[in-house]
């Protein structure tokens, strides 16, 4: 027997692109899609990549990264997957892809006008940590109804002086919906905001859709009195590549015991190594 | 008492839990108790209408399944009605039927203008949450966003309610259940809301924390002047809290008025039955 082109047949494909397309009329909605098996195990990316699938043509040039690296084996073997089943190439670099599907970062070269962004979701309900009913949940949202969102916030300010969410930081999108928007860490919710390029969520465990499309107001959502705040690296430097004002690991040094940091996004410090190479040259 | 001091009306209310069929749809004299012997439909409440004035506690007395806590969970938006109006002072002046408002509208005036007190703590607390984020999300689901007045507004009620501020931050898991309601209480007051609901609150609580719920109750009355609606089936409490009292009985009401009177004198066959067993 021989594979459809991007693994999935052509009806689940227009299932899951008529969702989309619902998702990005709906920003920041949870739109419902039949969620199919996949050869790997549900909850390991595949509502990333039955959107990716689903979107990819022979003309598209991709890149899988996992937690910004584009060399981890969850982003190898999707990367895999998608190129086995459909030939297209691939490539490391933000600015030659056209799609990039990525697991909790957004890559920390700004979206282009046309570029897609597929995140992968575990826990697409931003509500779910404060009301377990999915029929419920439904409700709040179409009543939007978010003090479920705002009380638990309120209670990590009562019990630790702030907020505590680092990633899955939840965000208000149009005006309209609030959002969980996959554990990206909270650093990168301002680059929702505002951008120029397609962002789309896909849950295959949970079977939800959802988006933010190009120019979408993202808001974090913040206390009058608790402003929302990116983690700060302000006076961090890579250890690796000397860039700053980046997302950065923290590692410990074996041999010394210190401890460093290093740029999480390893293409875009890649680049920066680049370019100082053919600086020096 | 003139009209306008009404903050609250219930006109023709009924809930029925099946579908009726044409004997008991029109005309209810047939029922045997509040269930319909041709199709089994049950009647919970049956063309109930009553005001509630300014300031007054209104109590409302009758047996397990008479339909008390249902014309309460009515009036909370927790149930759907099957017909009736509900007029409330506070919702453009009482001029629109507020069960035919959105979902969007009902929670509205839910956290807005309604406080509710249920039996069970269980229903009115997010019981893992601390007791200050309980009363805060009755003021974030009003609107407010400043975490500061929020604490401010939470460290009074939970003091006016007796609470000690060093057990704030605890989840009311933690508290007995005495504690548990004065929480549920302080939590229902946070917003002042004109209208207070309060569904068998002293009920599984011991004699002297009845006491001290009863105490706060008339105290908040006193104070703050809130109207209140309560649900009891102990006269010893319609006694002691309320000016006007309404008995149920199979989901109607069949006696309503001054309680002194209704206490001393009571006129239906029932209201005697019930106000001679108390001794």
């Amino acid at each position: 027997m021989v594979q459809n082109f991007a693994f999935l047949d052509e009806h689940s494909k227009k299932e899951i692109r008529r969702k989309t397309l619902k998702a990005i009329a709906v920003p920041g909605y949870q739109v419902p899609f039949a969620s199919r098996e996949l050869p790997i195990a549900r909850g390991w990316g595949t509502g990333g990549l039955q959107l990716t699938l689903s979107l990819i043509g022979r003309d598209d040039i991709i890149k899988v990264i996992d937690q910004g690296s584009d060399e981890s084996v969850n982003a190898v073997n999707i990367r895999k997957l998608i190129q086995d089943t459909t030939g297209v190439p691939e490539t490391i670099d933000m600015n030659e892809a056209t799609l990039v599907q990525s697991r909790h970062r957004i890559p920390e070269v700004p979206l282009r006008p046309s570029q897609i962004l597929v995140l992968q979701v575990p826990m697409p309900e931003p509500l779910r940590a404060v009301e377990p009913s999915e029929r419920v949940t439904k409700a709040l949202h179409g009543d939007k109804e978010y003090s479920g969102a705002w009380i638990k916030m309120f209670e990590q300010i009562m019990k630790y002086g702030h907020v505590t969410d680092d990633a899955d930081y939840p965000v208000l999108v149009n005006g309209r919906y609030v959002m969980a928007p996959s554990p990206i860490p909270r650093f990168d919710n301002p680059k929702m905001n505002d951008n120029e390029g397609l962002i789309l969520l896909g849950a295959g465990r949970e079977k939800k859709i959802y988006a933010v499309p190009p120019h979408t107001h993202v808001a974090s959502l913040a206390f009058d009195d608790h402003p929302f705040e990116i983690e700060d690296f302000s006076d961090k430097v890579c250890r690796e590549s000397g860039v700053s004002g980046v997302f950065m690991d923290e590692l410990i040094d074996p041999d010394t015991g210190e401890n460093y940091y290093v740029t999480n996004d390893t293409s875009y410090m890649l680049e920066q190594l680049n370019k100082e190479e053919e600086h020096v040259n | 008492m003139s009209t306008n001091d009404i903050v609250m009306s219930i006109r023709d209310v009924s809930k029925r839990f099946g579908e009726g069929c044409e004997v008991c749809r029109e005309d209810t004299s047939t029922l045997n108790g509040n269930i319909c012997p041709n199709c089994g439909t049950v009647h919970a409440v049956r063309d109930i209408s009553f005001d509630l004035h300014e300031g007054e506690i209104l109590g409302i007395v009758g047996e397990s399944g008479s339909g008390k806590s249902t014309l309460m969970k009515m009036m909370y938006f927790d149930q759907e009605n099957t017909s009736g109006d509900y007029y409330l002072r506070s919702y453009e002046e009482g001029a629109e039927n507020v069960f035919d408002v959105s979902s969007q509208k009902k929670r509205e005036i839910r956290n807005e203008q309604l406080g509710m007190v249920y039996q069970n703590p269980l229903h009115g607390l997010k019981i893992n949450f601390s007791s200050m984020t309980n009363i805060a999300e009755k003021l974030i689901a009003g609107g407010s966003r400043n975490v500061g007045e929020m604490t401010a507004r939470g460290d009074m009620f939970l003091e006016k309610v007796n609470i000690p501020l060093s057990r704030k931050f605890e989840a009311p898991k933690n508290f007995s259940g005495g504690m548990q309601q004065r929480v549920q209480i302080a939590k229902a007051l946070s917003n002042y809301p004109p209208i207070l609901l309060l569904d068998e609150v002293t009920t599984g609580l011991d004699l002297s924390v009845q006491a001290d719920v009863l105490e706060l109750i008339k105290e908040i009355q006193r104070e703050m002047g809130v109207s209140m609606i309560v649900v009891s089936h102990d006269l010893a409490i319609i006694r002691m809290l309320c000016d006007r009292t309404m008995v149920l009985l199979n989901g109607e009401v069949i006696e309503s008025g001054i309680t002194d009177q209704i206490l001393e004198d009571p006129q239906h066959e029932y209201t005697q039955q019930l106000v001679y067993s108390i001794l």
